[in-house]
């Protein structure tokens, strides 16, 4: 074995991310469920849920994510959330806030939960609703007022792209009126209903780069009292990010239908055959399955990665965006300048500067666009 | 190098964290929203004894008898300064 090949041999799948469901009463444009959501097959029970829980804690799993879609959706929720903090999970429940009542508060507190992770679209009424399409933004106040009520500590999570990242102070100031302890202003991906809406979504570079100014002040003014967290764009780096920290190194994600994956979008990828925990146990997923195997260590790699300096820094970036913007999953991400398919990312920055197609009207998540797409796709 | 706080006061693993023994990694974790802290060994048995009820001295006393050591002082000390930047610790 070479000084620098990675091995293909994981640790535990530390992270669990329990996507409850696809349904969500949200419409939010740049939506990383896939885009075909609507053509999923039925959502897991509870008791394929709860031992799916238990499978992936005796596998090593410590961090939970319970997500969606809108996770508050479920009603055996509490339930799910009881068990994993049974048996020893960090709870995290990721949620727009909508249907989170002070009595289901009240519950997810009895059941353990550790911490709530709200979303965010933006700091102005009216921009907040253009965005997720529903009047959610006095619901978001007073979910925030709640969450902080039962002694969560609170993450807000805002995704950022071209129609708020100007008003970036004032989601700042929010987030600190708020009480948040956390902030993740976390760019946009370009993934499923974002990539339909890329023209409309990614920023200019000197919008990116007055954020990240911004950003830096109000760091500097709040110290400790939040942390800020700012998710670079990759479109604008020159090397991909590594994704998921590695192809089926931490991360194990679970669908509404079952499916396991390495990432939440990886179902896209062609030529991949991945496990379902109704017919697969969580531990021979992670080790044995040929869907999280195949991108494991370097041996998938083309040369442009193979012999790169950085590749592992990178691992190559990320698999679903080289075959959405090369046509091959195992090429180098194309944001990586040293990519035979950069041109691409290079002709999107250079789109986003001249604001083509930027007139375009927004497609929004929602079932009936998602079977339109799915149908148009098939 | 001596710790800014004195050796009475009674350290406790922060609210902001929750401290376990995790078997499949064979450690001491920290968790907190979204994350995870593996600590290495000595890390981990400086944090387990962070219960509020021990000084830094009865902690670094029963450091020594249990790991049959000597002259731990300093270096709990200084974990204990890192850990209290890092907001693991408070008191």
């Amino acid at each position: 074995m070479s000084a620098t090949s990675i091995p293909a041999q994981p640790g535990p799948p530390l992270w669990l991310l329990a996507e409850l469901t696809y349904r969500c009463p949200l419409h939010c444009a740049f939506c990383y469920n896939p885009v075909d959501f609507a053509s999923s097959g039925p959502e897991l029970s509870t008791d394929d849920w709860l031992r799916v829980l238990r499978e992936a804690r005796a596998a090593g799993s410590v961090q939970c994510g319970f997500s969606g879609g809108e996770p508050m959706l479920r009603d055996d929720l509490e339930l799910l959330v009881a068990e994993a903090h049974r048996l020893g999970y960090y709870t995290n429940l990721l949620t727009s806030g909508v249907g989170l009542t002070p009595e289901r508060a009240a519950a997810l507190k009895d059941a353990g939960l550790d911490h709530i992770q709200l979303s965010f679209q933006d700091s102005t009424r009216e921009l907040n609703d253009f965005l997720s399409h529903t009047r959610t933004f006095d619901l978001k106040q007073r979910v925030a007022a709640l969450i902080k009520d039962n002694g969560w500590p609170m993450v807000m999570n805002c995704v950022i792209h071209r129609l708020n990242i100007d008003y970036i102070d004032r989601i700042i100031e929010m987030a600190v009126e708020l009480g948040a302890e956390y902030l993740e202003l976390a760019n946009s991906q370009y993934y499923s209903w974002a990539l339909l809406n890329r023209d409309q979504l990614l920023p200019t570079r000197e919008q990116l780069e007055r954020a990240e100014r911004i950003t830096n002040k109000y760091r500097e003014k709040y110290g400790d009292r939040i942390r800020i967290f700012f998710v670079v764009p990759d479109y604008h780096e020159k090397r991909p990010k590594k994704c998921m920290n590695g192809w089926g190194n931490v991360f194990l994600t679970v669908t509404p239908d079952g499916t396991a994956l390495p990432c939440h979008t990886a179902k896209m990828l062609p030529g991949l055959a991945f496990p379902n925990v109704r017919e697969m146990g969580v531990r021979e997923i992670w080790y044995e399955s040929e869907g999280f195997n195949r991108y494991r260590g370097d041996g998938w790699m083309k040369d442009t990665c193979r012999s790169c300096p950085d590749k592992e820094k990178d691992l190559g970036g990320c698999r679903c965006q080289a075959y959405m913007l090369a046509g091959d999953p195992a090429a180098a991400d194309p944001v990586c300048d040293k990519s035979p398919a950069h041109g691409v990312v290079v002709e999107a920055l250079a789109r986003a500067e001249s604001g083509a197609g930027r007139t375009a009207p927004l497609v929004f998540r929602d079932p009936a666009a998602s079977r339109r797409l799915a149908e148009g796709a098939g | 190098m001596s710790a800014e706080t004195g050796t009475d006061t009674c350290p406790r693993v922060s609210r902001r964290f929750r401290l376990q023994w995790e078997e499949a990694q064979n450690a001491w974790v920290l968790l907190y929203p979204e994350g995870m802290v593996k600590l290495n060994q000595s890390a981990g048995e400086i944090m387990r004894r962070c219960d509020g009820s021990r000084t830094v001295s009865a902690i670094v006393a029963d450091l020594e008898q249990a790991f049959g050591a000597s002259g731990l002082a300093d270096d709990v000390a200084k974990f204990l300064e890192l850990a209290r930047g890092q907001q693991w610790i408070e008191g």
